[in-house]
């Protein structure tokens, strides 16, 4: 769905890494409200399985995503250790839940790699590109297709299921 | 935006509070209330209009206000008789500006054959006598009205010499110190206007060259004749009263006085605030003044903002027995962060005060003591924000008596509507989805309910008749009713109309209660034949569908031969809910409360299965399907048996009842509501989330959603009632996901 997209080259950025099993990630920190650790969720009904629930976010509601089974990773299973991501996508709150924030990185846009073509659809859906730092791979995600929209409903229900 | 378009809308606000005004004085002069004040304030109303009208030069406004004032000043000046007939022109006339002033501000068009029409018949009135003065008035020339929208004749009125008038002349030459306390000259001057006819004249004499101004300085004067009936010195000085020791004053009388009514010289009239402008403004031509920099100012700021503070202050004067409450216009985003803000304090308060119980404090120790107040004073701070958002139902009922017009005048019947209430408050929210149900239900009940004029006489009873919308608060919510004293609700041609829609057996023992609900059942409408009015394809179910989404009820009562009563009864907010907080399937939900008929324990014999997974429960006579939440939820796979849980008796949008099990009652809670979709999207079952007093989000149920058996889960299982609302199947969730 999403082209590999360019950072222009030499725009500074800086970036949020966090870490799901194995694997590095990161995202914008510009996209990134708050970090906050795990509070138990109230399920949603009838929603895809990487939804955890939604937890009170100083009297809103906010729906946790559960990334790594979002990615088609092992579901999480939450405790006291895990860390909640508030991010802000378009006008909507959303938190991520994911194992552990890891640094901030400060990179020049011409650091972003283009992901390598693998087969997997997820990977194609959600990482924009690849940083390599200090010896570690760090995919950089793209937010927009976290929450399931209605239209995409489908799609969420085969991942849940 | 920019300043104009501002003032712009500030005007369009005003024009829908003047045309309230305007209505409702003219409903008080049907009534037969003869108030002079009234009739003012009509023609304050329309006057107000034209003259901002003026000032954004829409000319179709400013023609049609000019005729319709015209008429209104005859009747004011008791040059023309406001009988019925002419009130219900007036009325109709009140609408056609209403239309104008809508398409002034929408760029919509106007019936132009219409307000024509109006236009002259309301010329044909303000001729009513013959007096050659109309013809005058009439003949004005419009174009005077884009420079001095508030010029009119009342000029001529006020300057009729009085036979016991008084001339007073003034010389007042302020001091720097006057300006500096933020004093106006042009506004004494203004002030003096209101005591009788004036004469300026402006000295400039003390005026130095430009070079040598200095601006805080004051350097004119002026020499101002009074003349007004039964004026007295002590009137004048008053004008004066604020001013003292910082202006050089004289007064001397110079003309006639009537020596024989000394007392009653105050007396103002109150319309003079409207005189004034035009007198300065004539004044000040007369004066040749235009050079004086600061005297032209006053002169020209003496439009339309001056004369609205004017007329203000002349209403002020005319309502103080209604004694108008100060009010201010404020941004309803702000007010609803802080309504926002206090719900978070509510439940910040309702944590804390679970934190202090856990921690097994005394109920008496200081703190508990302290939480208490707390609490009230939390409990306070809600009800007085949710305060800030009622608005009295007014701003819905006062469009009703046009449309009542309109309907009448259509169906030709003859109808008083009788409105009692108007004042009662709710939230602003529930107002703005109130307005089509009840326009719904008054053509309904003009439509259906009423007789023509010929069948109400041969019934015995007044060839008019009344439509009665009244509001009330009762306990906790608000109500209001629309009666008719129409031919009431024939019992049997809606069964039979039920019976041929096949939406009843037609064996069918209904009570008369249960026939007369009948009428909100999905594809069940009586009217015969489709009129313009009642019959656009939706009936009383889509009133009674969009009432519950309010989380409100509605219920009907009738009487055959003497009418109809529908009944509303409403939450007085959409933010919060009285909800029942249940658990089901260790999960925390909330079930609003105005869903549910009554909580029971089943019993074991009155389970009953149907088909391979349904299940109804039989109470009292009736079967109704017994629907567990868990499973339709997707909580939980394996229901529990029935006897280990608590069912709720709801009743969902279509009358239609179900039993909905859950595990245990925790008890009645008001809940402050919180959007699913602001951060997330709808969930199928789910009406919104709520935060409890643990901190943790909660579910509000949706209980017609959950009501719907879905469509893999029963089969091919379609009860009566579902077959009542096909519209639902629309709204049927996609199937569960897993």
């Amino acid at each position: 769905m999403t082209e590999p997209t360019h950072t222009q080259t030499g725009e500074r950025m800086e970036l949020i890494s966090f870490r799901i099993g194995e694997q590095e990630f990161c995202v914008d920190i510009m996209s990134v409200r708050e970090i906050r650790g795990w509070t138990p969720a109230t399920p949603l009904p009838q929603s895809p399985g990487f939804v955890k629930g939604v937890i009170n976010l100083r009297g809103a509601v906010l729906p946790i995503v559960d990334l790594a089974a979002r990615m088609g990773l092992a579901v999480t299973e939450p405790s006291e250790r895990h860390v909640i991501i508030v991010t802000r996508i378009g006008d909507q709150q959303v938190g991520l839940l994911v194992d552990a924030v890891c640094d901030i990185i400060t990179i020049g846009g011409e650091a972003v790699q283009q992901t390598p073509d693998v087969a997997c659809e997820t990977v194609k859906t959600f990482v924009k590109g690849l940083l390599a730092l200090e010896g570690r791979m760090i995919s950089l995600i793209s937010l927009e297709y976290v929450l399931p929209e209605l239209r995409v409903e489908a799609t969420g229900a085969e991942l849940a299921a | 935006m920019d300043p104009l378009a501002a003032i712009k809308v500030t005007f369009f606000q005003e024009c829908e509070e003047q045309l309230a005004e305007l209505e409702a004085g003219l409903l008080a002069m049907e009534e037969g209330d003869h108030d002079p004040e009234i009739v003012n304030a009509v023609f304050r109303a329309v006057h107000s209009i034209k003259g901002g009208a003026g000032a954004f030069s829409l000319e179709d406004l400013v023609r049609f206000s000019h005729v319709f004032e015209t008429a209104l000043d005859r009747i004011r000046s008791g040059a023309i008789e406001a009988d019925q007939e002419a009130i219900k022109l007036l009325l109709r006339s009140a609408d056609v500006l209403a239309d104008h002033v809508r398409a002034a501000r929408d760029g919509g068009t106007v019936d132009v054959g219409r307000s024509q029409a109006m236009a002259e018949a309301l010329a044909a009135l303000a001729e009513g006598d013959g007096s050659g003065e109309a013809e005058a008035d009439a003949g004005d020339d419009f174009g005077d009205f884009e420079f001095k929208p508030v010029a009119f004749d009342m000029g001529e009125i006020a300057a009729e010499p009085a036979p016991t008038s008084a001339t007073f002349n003034v010389r007042f030459y302020p001091q720097a110190a006057l300006y500096q306390k933020a004093n106006e000259s042009g506004l004494l001057l203004r002030e003096l206007t209101r005591l009788g006819d004036i004469e300026v004249e402006l000295d400039t004499s003390g005026l130095p060259m430009l070079a040598e101004l200095n601006p805080e300085d004051a350097y004119l004067g002026w020499t101002i004749a009074v003349t007004g009936e039964n004026l007295t010195e002590t009137a004048v000085r008053e004008v004066f009263e604020w001013v003292d020791g910082d202006c050089y004053l004289d007064i001397a009388q110079t003309g006639v006085a009537a020596p024989e009514a000394p007392f009653e010289g105050a007396s103002i009239d109150a319309m003079g605030g409207e005189v004034d402008v035009l007198a300065l403004i004539r004044a000040a031509q007369e004066a040749e003044i235009a050079p004086a920099p600061t005297a032209t100012a006053t002169a020209i700021t003496a439009g339309p903002a001056k004369q609205k503070e004017q007329a203000l202050d002349a209403k002020a004067q005319a309502t103080a027995r209604e004694a108008s409450p100060q009010t201010i216009r404020v941004d309803l985003e702000r007010v609803d962060r802080l309504i926002d803000l206090v719900g978070e304090l509510v439940i910040n308060q309702a944590m804390l005060a679970q934190r202090v119980a856990e921690c097994g404090l005394q109920r008496a120790s200081s703190v508990a003591v302290g939480l208490d107040d707390l609490e009230h004073l939390t409990r306070e701070i809600q009800d007085s924000v949710m305060a800030i958002r009622a608005q009295p139902v007014k701003s819905v009922f006062q469009r009703f008596p046009r449309l009542v017009r309109e309907i009448a005048a259509m169906t030709g019947k003859e109808v008083r509507l009788i409105m009692d209430g108007e004042n009662t408050e709710v939230d602003k929210t529930v107002i703005e989805r109130l307005s089509d149900p009840l326009t719904h239900m008054i053509r309904n009940a003009i439509d259906h309910g009423l007789e023509s004029p010929e069948d109400r006489v041969a019934a015995g009873k007044p060839r008019e008749g009344v439509v009665r919308l009244a509001a009330l608060h009762r306990s906790g919510r608000i109500v209001i009713e629309i009666s008719d004293d129409g031919r009431g609700i024939n019992r049997s041609r809606v069964k039979q109309i039920a019976v041929d829609k096949g939406l009843i057996a037609p064996d069918a023992n209904l009570s008369d209660e249960e026939i007369d609900n009948l009428i909100f059942m999905a594809g069940f409408s009586t009217a015969a034949t489709v009129s313009d009015i009642s019959g656009r394809g939706v009936g009383m179910d889509v009133v009674r569908r969009s009432i519950q989404s309010l989380g409100g009820r509605i219920n009907i009562s009738s009487r055959p031969g003497q009418g109809s009563t529908f009944t509303l009864s409403l939450p007085l907010t959409l933010a919060v809910l009285d909800g029942m907080v249940v658990t089901v399937a260790g999960q925390t939900l909330v079930a609003p409360l105005t869903a549910i008929i009554e909580s029971l324990q089943p019993k074991a014999a009155d389970v009953k299965s149907l088909g391979p997974n349904a299940h109804v429960i039989a109470i009292r006579d009736s079967h109704v399907p017994l629907i567990d939440i868990g499973r339709s939820l997707g909580y939980r796979t394996v229901t529990p048996p029935p006897t280990e849980g608590v069912a709720l008796l709801v009743e969902g949008e279509g009358g239609a009842r179900a039993a909905l099990m859950v595990d245990a009652i925790q008890g009645q809670r008001q809940v402050v509501i919180k959007s699913l979709e602001a951060n997330y999207r709808p969930v199928p079952g789910i009406a919104a989330a709520t935060i409890l007093g643990d901190g943790r989000v909660a579910l509000i149920l949706d209980i017609d959603a959950v009501m719907v058996p879905k469509p893999h889960a029963a089969g091919a299982t379609t009860s009566g009632a579902d077959a009542a609302r096909p519209a639902s199947a629309s709204e049927l969730p996609l199937a569960m996901a897993g």
